[in-house]
């Protein structure tokens, strides 16, 4: 049985509200007006995570979660993404809860699912699924851990459950202002060893697998409104006596990009559907979707900064925040060229013998 | 009667009365169209029983399975993708009772008489001229890329029958005669050297009004109906991974290390990504339309694989080098359906240009994305409001 690419009813539903959310407490013109604060908005995350529940999606309910799953899991990541929200919620309610369900950590996974805490996994954001990372003395560039509770720490002899309050935790000037990264020091912060060993690095590795195979939601969403309101301000925008969208030159782009975003949506869809399902086909998968939506969201954003003409190349617009995250996104869990190396091995495709 | 089982238990009941190891083809096929058991959504007597199509592959499994003889549907795809859906739809019952049988059991072959060498992406702007003489309509012009005319009984046929009003108002939808006297077709002969298509010269034709598939001036709204369903047909089905052209590229960079280089490495995995996304993204497509819910994804099937057949065909050929110099055969084959993977790399780069021309040039299928599914405001015209013979050509 092939994966279901489609949307569930139960799954259309959930987007309706998360939208419906977004847009009453974090539309697009007032992110950046948050972000620039410096705080996190903690009004959106309580909504997100305590009202409305969805930290806890993909952890089962003897756990505290919701039992649902990956695929629910990335309906949120396309709204957050369409809505470049400044939550932690890929770093916590993805990578952290993705690690945690493979060591067992049922009394943080509670607290993570109930919206009681956050974690992050500290690895720089760039850091690709089968990386081997060792955290030894400070890591940089993490992403979703500056306001975390608990950081998770893959050092030499095992991951660790940090207090991330007693560690030294640095904010970086990043280039996503809606994804803000820190350099981190562990120092001597409490800590509790939570795996040793290869069952350590599977559960580092199923942090960054579901995060890469979901961030492909993510990038879906902000592809999508970069491309509607593309259109809408191509429809609206008048120069020459008619609207600049009634020119071949920026429709046939416009088609373009959509083409780029439909053929997004089968791709993350199949990540998160293969993930969800544990389906052997996983790791082609996720390098697939990694190989393909990073570019396709980018392309999206930064047409979007184009045709928007001198509008979108302002501070003022929320263009540049689409462009940043979509950048950053295409770093985030290894470049597109990583995975398409990592597709050489698995779809056996080698390289040139020198 | 309509779900699975019952469709299954039926087709089971047809080949237990019908021996397809000891009847003629045509008879076993014909008896199956006399059964309701050819095009399931069709009417009763026409084929079918009005049956759900979602479940029109139930029944063709059913028959495959058993081993009974089909009615070569990609030898008769243009009868039965685009002539039978405009004869069901505008057509009189003498005219679907007459054609859809022998249609749908191979017995006649179908071409369409649609582009011009002066009307292309603008199909409307066609200039055969039909002109009214009592009970038949005498034909002339010109028609190009005909698959199949030399074979064919019957063509589709769009012909101007009033210059004077603008030029979606002023065209009739024909069934032309093929066997009639002044129609003369010619292979055209493409550039990979074969002739897949003809061109076909229509001089004086003499077409009865029985002939005529709804009203006179109308036939833009019939040749809508058809063209929806050449869309429809398009899409093609389901195909494993590495089932299309990659799969020629990515096989001979396996089995010749030779070749390999470190620049073409990162082409050839770009390539598979973008075939293995559109390969999913058709995918998606068919679980919609399986799902009653027919997404805009569709008319960008036909863009990416246009695209990707071209960019992977190209890349393969360098990928060989001295050896994709070498083609098989310049000789004017007759073949009327395309095989990418039976032939040389030269061919399948060769053909494949025809790929965003055919059925809709790459900018016309952008033009309806962007106009049809983006909302995005039309090019300003001016060939919709003059009338036909006052347009600039």
């Amino acid at each position: 049985m092939s994966v279901d690419l489609l949307y569930t009813e139960v799954e259309e539903e959930l987007r309706t509200s998360v939208r419906e959310m977004l847009a009453d407490l974090s539309p697009p013109a007032r992110v950046l007006g948050n972000v620039e604060g410096g705080e996190p908005d903690p009004k959106l995350w309580r909504s997100l995570a305590v009202e409305m529940g969805l930290v806890g999606l993909a952890v089962p309910e003897r756990w505290g979660g919701a039992g649902a799953g990956w695929r629910e899991v990335a309906v949120v990541c396309e709204e957050l993404g369409r809505a470049v929200a400044p939550v932690p919620y890929l770093g916590s309610a993805v990578v952290a809860t993705a690690v945690l369900l493979a060591v067992e950590e049922e009394q943080l996974l509670g607290e993570l699912a109930g919206g009681v805490r956050t974690a992050a996994l500290a690895v720089p954001f760039g850091t690709a699924p089968g990386a081997t990372v060792v955290v030894d003395g400070g890591v940089r560039g993490v992403a979703d851990a500056l306001s975390a509770d608990v950081l998770l720490v893959p050092a030499a002899d095992g991951l660790y459950a940090v207090e991330a309050t007693a560690t030294d935790r640095t904010a970086v000037v990043s280039l996503d202002l809606t994804r803000p990264l820190c350099d981190i020091v562990p120092g001597d912060a409490p800590r509790r060893r939570l795996a040793t060993g290869d069952r350590a690095a599977a559960a580092v590795a199923a942090g960054l697998t579901a995060g890469a195979a979901l961030l492909a939601s993510e990038q879906v969403g902000v592809a999508q409104w970069c491309l509607d309101s593309t259109v809408e301000y191509a429809k609206g925008r008048y120069q020459f006596g008619r609207p600049v969208g009634s020119f071949q030159a920026l429709k046939h782009r416009l088609a373009d990009v959509y083409v780029g975003v439909a053929q997004a949506r089968a791709v993350a869809r199949y990540a998160a559907g293969c993930l969800a399902a544990g389906d052997p086909d996983v790791p082609v998968a996720v390098a697939l979707a990694q190989a393909h939506c990073g570019p396709v969201a980018v392309r999206a954003a930064e047409e979007c900064v184009q045709m928007h003409g001198g509008i979108g190349f302002t501070w003022e617009h929320p263009a540049h925040l689409y462009l940043k995250r979509a950048k950053a996104d295409a770093i985030g869990f290894g470049t597109a060229e990583r995975h398409r190396a990592v597709l050489a091995s698995l779809v056996d495709l080698p390289g040139a013998v020198t | 009667m309509t779900d699975v089982a019952g469709l299954r238990a039926r087709v089971k009941e047809f080949l237990a009365a019908h021996d397809h190891t000891s009847m003629d083809r045509r008879a076993f096929l014909g008896a199956r169209f006399g059964a309701g058991l050819a095009w399931i959504h069709y009417p009763v007597g026409l084929g079918g029983f009005g049956a759900p199509r979602v479940l029109q592959p139930v029944v063709d499994d059913a028959f495959a399975e058993a081993g009974a003889p089909d009615n070569e549907p990609r030898r008769i795809g243009i009868g039965l993708g685009m002539a039978a859906p405009t004869i069901l739809r505008h057509g009189t019952d003498d005219q679907r009772r007459r054609f859809l049988r022998p249609l749908w059991i191979g017995e006649e072959l179908w071409c369409q008489l649609f582009s011009e060498p002066g009307a292309g992406s603008d199909l409307a702007s066609l200039g055969t001229r039909a002109v009214r003489d009592g009970d038949t309509w005498v034909v002339d012009g010109q028609k190009v890329w005909t698959s199949q005319a030399h074979l064919a009984r019957w063509g589709i046929l769009v012909a101007r029958t009033d210059p004077a009003v603008p030029k979606h108002a002023g065209i009739t939808y024909f069934i032309c005669d093929m066997t009639a006297p002044g129609v003369e077709v010619r292979p055209l002969r493409q550039l990979t050297g074969d002739a897949e298509f003809n061109e076909v010269f229509l001089t004086g034709v003499r077409l009865g009004d029985d002939l005529r598939l709804g009203d006179v001036g109308d036939g833009w709204r019939v040749a809508r109906t058809t063209l929806m369903n050449e869309r429809v047909a398009i899409g093609g089905g389901p195909l494993p991974r590495e089932g299309g052209m990659i799969g020629a590229l990515a096989n001979t960079w396996r089995e010749r290390a030779d070749l390999r280089t470190p620049g073409l490495h990162d082409t050839v995995l770009r390539l598979w990504v973008a075939a293995e996304a559109a390969r999913l993204t058709a995918q998606r497509l068919r679980q919609q339309l399986a799902a009653g819910q027919p997404g805009p994804e569709g008319s960008t099937a036909k863009l990416a694989f246009a695209t990707l057949n071209q960019e992977i065909s190209g890349v393969e050929l360098e990928l060989l080098g001295d050896e994709g110099l070498r083609h098989d055969d310049w000789s004017m084959r007759r073949e009327s359906t395309v095989d990418f993977l039976g032939r040389t790399a030269a061919y399948r780069y060769l053909r494949a240009k025809g790929n965003s021309i055919e059925g809709g040039t790459s900018e016309v299928l952008r033009n309806i994305i962007a106009e049809r599914v983006l909302g995005l405001p039309t090019e300003p015209r001016t060939d919709t409001e003059l009338p036909w013979k006052d347009l600039p050509r």
